[in-house]
């Protein structure tokens, strides 16, 4: 196709309009992706995650700036969430990227949740996946850690990094249930306010009586991301991190998980496409229905037809 | 699911940042996906994020004055990387006069203060191109 040959020639409009084909499920869409995927892999993947306005597009800027001077390109993936009222969005994580404009190594998407839930990590991979064939050698994904879905998005990544700020209170209750055990590093920004030292002392006993933590130990850095300090830190630990990965074979189990779970969701995907349109969507199915509700059947025998019938 | 793209962005140094965020909150509710960029953007940032997020509408939000070099600026840009059906919008304190050149310099409307905001959201429902 000719959008991914020009894609593969470095053309930032073609992979701009890529990426806007599988976000919007194009009818090409699918034939981008088949002929990129022999071009992707080579890419490494990193996840961003933590509450609102920790400071995730900030140090992700900070991280671009310094991948660059480390002699690599880089691709960023910013996702915020849609409004549930209107289905508009306001993508603000490029406003803290808009130095980055004039730099061809790097490239930024916006990209609101929309609507479904596994859609989204699926069209993040995508995302990351043509970026990935245009060259990137870094492909940073932000995500504000709220939700399960921006969640398993990260976990995809190969380093997940969890960002915190001191300060937030009860607030790492909520966190050290949900996203703090994917955290492959951390780091405290906004370390110029007060409470950093109790929040980093904190993580560290969280991290004490996690018994999976041995091989790895998931390192603390501190920053001040709005002050360009303590970047370097950071990439240094990602480094780590991704050596350790590499040595241990980790990192071939990691994309081997990563692979298996793409295509297990793109079967679901196409299996409940079909269900709902050969069966859900059909009078005889509304007919089913009616019967199951004055009890003149049951649902068990009901689902293993059906499964029969589609599934064979 | 295709969703509106729009950027709203200030360029110049035009730190009037209030109108622009107002617009941005209207465009949001009415459906929008809006990639706000802040204020102090040149006008090379602007048409480079324009590039980037593959937005159907770039709004462009100025009450300093600059708008007769800075808006047919943004315009040019846009024409320059390819981006020949991007709706380019405009916004701000511009005095009547300016208008018909800001026009022929492409850029499709120009909405002065008081304008209520759903005015904006019919011209663009209307002006782009599904
Ligand atoms: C509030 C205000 C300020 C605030 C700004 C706060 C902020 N963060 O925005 C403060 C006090 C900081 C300020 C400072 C200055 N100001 Co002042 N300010 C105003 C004032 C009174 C109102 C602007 C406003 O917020 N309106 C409310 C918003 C909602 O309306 P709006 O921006 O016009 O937006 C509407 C439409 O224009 C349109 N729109 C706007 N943008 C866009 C974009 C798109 C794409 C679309 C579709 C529509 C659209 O839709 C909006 C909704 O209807 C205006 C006078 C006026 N009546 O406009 C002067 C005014 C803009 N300021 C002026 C000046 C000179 C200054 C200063 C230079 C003063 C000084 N000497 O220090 C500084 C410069 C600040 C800077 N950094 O750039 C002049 C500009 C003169 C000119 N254009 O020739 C004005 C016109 C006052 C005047 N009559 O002299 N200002
Ligand atoms: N004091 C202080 N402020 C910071 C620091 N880093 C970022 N900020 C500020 O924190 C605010 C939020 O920063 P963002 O980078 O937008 O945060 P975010 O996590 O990406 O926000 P969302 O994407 O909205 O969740 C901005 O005003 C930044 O300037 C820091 O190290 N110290
Ligand atoms: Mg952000």
């Amino acid at each position: 196709m000719e959008i991914v040959e020009r894609l593969l020639n470095h053309s930032r409009l073609a992979l701009s309009k890529a990426i806007t084909a599988v976000e919007n499920e194009y009818d090409d869409a699918v034939k981008i992706m088949t002929e990129i995927y022999p071009h992707t892999g080579n890419a490494y993947v990193l996840g961003i995650t933590g509450p609102p306005g920790a400071g995730k597009s900030t140090l992700t800027d900070g991280l671009a700036k310094e991948y660059r001077k480390r002699g690599k390109t880089v691709g960023i993936v910013a996702i915020d969430p849609t409004s549930p009222y209107s289905g508009g969005a306001i993508l603000g994580d490029r406003i803290r990227m808009m130095d980055l404009m004039s730099d061809e190594g790097i490239f930024v998407r916006s990209m609101a949740t929309r609507g479904s839930l596994g859609g989204l990590s699926q069209k993040t991979g995508d995302a990351v996946k043509l970026m990935d064939a245009f060259g990137m050698d870094v492909i940073i994904v932000e995500t504000v850690g709220v939700g399960q879905s921006e969640v398993d998005i990260v976990k995809t990544a190969d380093t997940s990094m969890v960002v915190v700020i001191p300060g937030m209170g009860d607030d790492i209750q909520a966190i050290k249930a949900g996203i703090l055990e994917i955290g492959d590093l951390f780091t405290i920004n906004k370390a110029d306010r007060e409470g950093t030292d109790k929040l980093n002392i904190e993580i560290e006993m969280m991290l004490e009586l996690n018994p999976e933590r041995v091989a790895w130990r998931p390192p603390i850095n501190r920053t001040i991301a709005s002050k360009g300090i303590g970047i370097e830190a950071v990439i240094d630990s990602i480094e780590a991190h991704k050596n350790y990965l590499i040595e241990s074979g980790r990192l071939a189990e990691i994309r081997r998980a990563r692979i298996k779970n793409e295509v297990t969701a793109m079967l679901n995907d196409r299996v409940n496409r079909y269900i709902d349109k050969n069966v859900v969507e059909t009078p005889e199915f509304e007919e089913t229905v009616r019967k199951l509700q004055t009890r003149e059947i049951e649902p068990y025998s009901v689902v293993d037809k059906i499964v029969g019938n589609v599934l064979k | 699911m295709a969703n509106i793209r729009v950027l709203v962005a200030k360029p110049g140094l035009d730190g009037h940042d209030r109108g622009a965020k107002v617009v941005a909150r209207a465009l949001r509710d009415a459906g929008f996906e809006v990639i706000y960029t802040g204020i102090r953007l040149t006008p090379e940032q602007i048409a480079e994020a324009a590039l980037q997020d593959d937005v159907n509408v770039v709004a462009l939000s100025l009450l300093s004055g600059a708008h007769n070099t800075l808006f047919p600026k943004v315009v040019e840009l846009l024409k320059e990387k390819g981006l020949t059906d991007v709706l380019v919008i405009g916004g701000g304190v511009i005095p009547a006069a300016d208008i018909p050149g800001l026009k022929a310099a492409g850029i499709k409307e120009v909405f002065t203060p008081g304008t209520p905001t759903s005015d904006i959201v019919k011209f663009i429902n209307e002006n782009v191109k599904a």
